[in-house]
């Protein structure tokens, strides 16, 4: 039986070692290798090399296929003496990785080398539980946690679509969001806009949205505007900078002023609309796909465009439709998976049926087209009130 | 004969129906077809001839407008989709 020692000189044989030099010079190389740091985490969040990932070591043969699906990728491991890292390079050439080295003397020979660190990111144990759900999801993961914190998504309107987008973002741990509503709390809207309570009639909807957000999430700021977005406070609005802008507007005027808004300030738009039973949502992504203007290249006269308050809307269809708009703004920020993009997709709550149809980029569109005919704001009240000879 | 859907905001048009039957080789037939029984939807899909431009019709869920327009085939037992734009939010 061999001890430890023996053990770790039999297993430092059978696999490549480079020292902190050559370590270098593989990653100023064309052919940059995976960095895997396979310490524990604790000793991770004191300070890694930049750009490693970290698979502990008891983890890395069920973690690493999702890192590096490639067998042939190169992959450079270290630990903090060279040891666990070897043993390590030695169970990812059992699995079929052919281009495996480990650091010998670790992270504590490079850093005593002078060679850069840095120090990773990571969520505090608080935040650790609060996001635990997240954090299991490979596609989310800590990485992804920290995007959100780090991300900034502005909703317009505080009612009904609002309210399910801003609880899930703002629950998710959206950093910082931006609410745009002039409105005051109605008892007509406590049928479906769940932001609010009977307790807060009368209240601004902004303030009431940044209460029960800050309340349900302490981790995020809101940034309320009490106001109703016009061509004259969108360029302020908008320099407080946003990831994603999520469309839960009630007029006209405001989704067509938005959508050239998103367009010019290249921000993907996640729309929403809702009517009674029905409801739509899309993507719109500039330079990936259509905009508002290709898909309705005119709003409709208003005798023929009936508003939820004209027409009434089921309590739970906008919460339906807003959480599929915070589903795809959770996406768009952390760049994962495939968003609603030259797609609409329609519901219909009284069949419970879904359906979808193309939406694409049209090269005449004023705004988005090849050729631009529109290309500042302009008065959107007149544009959606009457029948503008051109658009 | 294809299924055309019918949206909430022009269901009072066609007595509340959520879908309609139509006939029509192509779109201009069909709507024609679909207008001659309910007059009242004339105004809000048609203007100058052509489709309005604030609403938008699918075939199997392409856009007739991406298409051949009102001279876009459908086939028999086509889905068709009316869709007026909506702007409820709240």
């Amino acid at each position: 039986m061999p001890s430890y020692r023996e053990l770790l000189q039999q297993v430092k044989a059978e696999i490549d070692e480079v020292d902190v030099t050559e370590a270098r010079e593989l990653l100023a190389a064309d052919d940059r290798p995976l960095v895997v740091d396979v310490r524990e985490l604790d000793e991770w969040t004191e300070g890694r090399i930049p750009g490693a990932i970290h698979i502990p070591r008891g983890n890395l043969e069920s973690r690493i296929e999702q890192a590096a699906p490639d067998r042939t990728r190169p992959i450079l491991l270290y630990c903090a003496a060279g040891n666990r890292s070897a043993f390590a390079a030695k169970s990812l050439e059992e699995l079929g990785y052919e281009n495996v080295v480990s650091l010998a003397g670790g992270y504590t020979d490079w850093k005593r080398s002078g060679l850069p660190t840095e120090l990773p990111r990571a969520l505090d144990g608080e935040k650790r539980r609060r996001y635990s759900r997240h954090v299991l999801i490979p596609e989310v993961g800590e990485e992804g946690q920290l995007k959100l914190l780090d991300s900034r998504v502005l909703l317009l309107g505080a009612g009904g679509l609002g309210s399910p987008s801003a609880l899930y973002l703002a629950a998710a741990g959206v950093g910082r969001i931006g609410i745009v509503d002039d409105d005051r709390v109605d008892a007509s809207n406590l049928q479906r806009q769940v932001l609010h309570s009977t307790a807060r009639l009368g209240e601004w909807k902004a303030e009431s949205a940044k209460r029960t957000l800050e309340e349900l999430n302490p981790d995020i700021e809101v940034v309320p505007y009490i106001e109703r977005l016009t061509s004259e406070n969108v360029e302020r609005i908008l320099a407080d900078g946003w990831d994603v802008i999520v469309d839960g507007a009630d007029n006209f005027p405001t989704r067509y002023l938005i959508n050239d808004a998103a367009v010019w300030h290249d921000i993907p738009l996640v729309h929403g609309s809702i009517y009674r039973f029905e409801g739509q949502a899309t993507v719109f992504k500039p330079g990936d796909g259509p905009c508002y203007r290709c898909l309705f290249p005119q709003p409709p006269p208003p005798e023929l465009a009936p508003s939820c308050a004209e027409g009434g809307v089921l309590g739970v269809l906008p919460g339906i439709v807003g959480s599929l708009q915070a589903s795809e703004a959770l996406k768009l920020c952390l760049g994962i998976g495939e968003p609603l993009v030259g797609r609409l997709l329609l519901f219909d709550a009284l069949a419970t049926e879904f359906s979808e149809v193309t939406l694409r980029r049209d090269p005449a569109c004023p705004v988005c087209g090849d050729s631009p005919t529109i290309t500042e704001y302009v008065d959107y009240v007149e544009f959606c009130s009457g029948r503008p000879a051109h658009a | 004969m294809s299924r055309v859907r019918i949206p909430p905001q022009l269901r009072g048009e066609v007595g509340g129906a959520r879908e309609v039957p139509a006939e029509g080789g192509t779109v201009r037939e069909l709507l024609d077809d679909l207008m001659s029984r309910f007059p009242g939807l004339r105004p809000q899909l048609v203007e100058d001839e052509e489709i309005a431009p604030f609403v938008n019709v699918y075939v199997e869920g392409e856009d007739v407008r991406t298409l051949d327009g009102l001279d876009t085939s459908v086939e028999n037992g086509s889905t068709v989709i009316l869709l007026p734009a909506m702007a409820g939010g709240r």
